[in-house]
């Protein structure tokens, strides 16, 4: 496993490892009532396991799995998919923390634009990668 | 195939068609006709296609295809990785049924089985973290 896989799929096992204590301190508390402010926390739940665990250890895996190259770089352009995921954890972290924490309103709007960006910038590193063998 | 990834796949299986099946109950309660109670159903979706689905297939492969622990040792503990499986299904089925039972009738007790169901799934996501980290290796 490459060292950018290993990279994305710890990270992603990080995200995984919030995103479930936030859904059971949220689970817990719609049982029982007994912290009705955890509520806040429900789209860094969702952001920490949507982005954060799935699309991250897709890029992982991704990275890992997707067919290589004969000549040159064997896993085409690395640094692209390098800043594929510093551009996804860095957004996660700034969609899902910026408004629990009351950072500035346009912190969540620039979480989701790393995002966006953290996919084309993968798209651009996987894309010649989809070939047939020897290719 | 290990049994346990075989065991993860089918139920991740299971839990597509029925989240499936409620999703389309939910699309459909107006056209259908179908009880106003239905929407109670829509976290219990969510959770069925995303725990159920999604995670158990991932998990599922991840045991099966990751870099082996050592030779002696492949997989790592089996018992514990049974135990995360088993506790992640218990969990996600008791909040199956106890999250529209709460949302319904508003009881105690199935207000406690949320907090159970909660707990279960916790550990199995914790288990699984804890047991998969020192497989993401280079071989």
């Amino acid at each position: 496993m490459p060292r950018l896989s290993r990279w994305a799929i710890r990270a992603a096992l990080l995200h995984l490892g919030l995103g479930f204590t936030l859904g059971a301190m949220i689970l817990i508390n719609k049982g029982l009532g007994v912290w009705p402010a955890v509520w806040r926390w429900l789209p860094a739940h969702i952001e920490f396991l949507l982005m954060g665990w799935t699309l991250q250890l897709v890029i992982g895996m991704g990275f890992w799995i997707l067919p290589r190259f004969d000549q040159g770089q064997s896993r085409g352009n690395e640094p692209l998919a390098w800043i594929a995921l510093g551009l996804l954890n860095t957004g996660v972290l700034a969609t899902a923390l910026g408004p629990v924490l009351g950072g500035p309103g346009w912190l969540p709007i620039a979480g989701r634009a790393m995002e966006a960006l953290a996919g084309l910038s993968f798209s651009g590193h996987a894309w010649r990668r989809i070939k047939p063998p020897g290719a | 195939m290990p049994a346990l990834t075989r065991w993860y796949i089918k139920t991740s299986l299971l839990y597509l068609i029925v989240a499936l099946v409620i999703g389309g109950l939910l699309a459909g309660r107006s056209a259908l006709g179908l009880p106003s109670e239905i929407g109670a159903l829509s976290p219990v979706f969510f959770h069925l296609f995303m725990v159920g689905w999604v995670s158990e297939l991932i998990f599922g492969v991840v045991y099966w295809m990751f870099p082996k622990m050592s030779r002696e040792n492949p997989r790592g503990n089996a018992q514990v990785a049974w135990g995360t499986y088993v506790a992640l299904n218990v969990g996600l089925l008791l909040r199956a049924v106890g999250e529209p039972m709460a949302s319904l009738t508003g009881s105690t007790g199935w207000g406690v089985a949320l907090a159970l169901s909660a707990f279960l799934q916790w550990i199995a996501g914790m288990a699984f973290v804890v047991s998969t980290w020192p497989r993401v290796k280079e071989r």
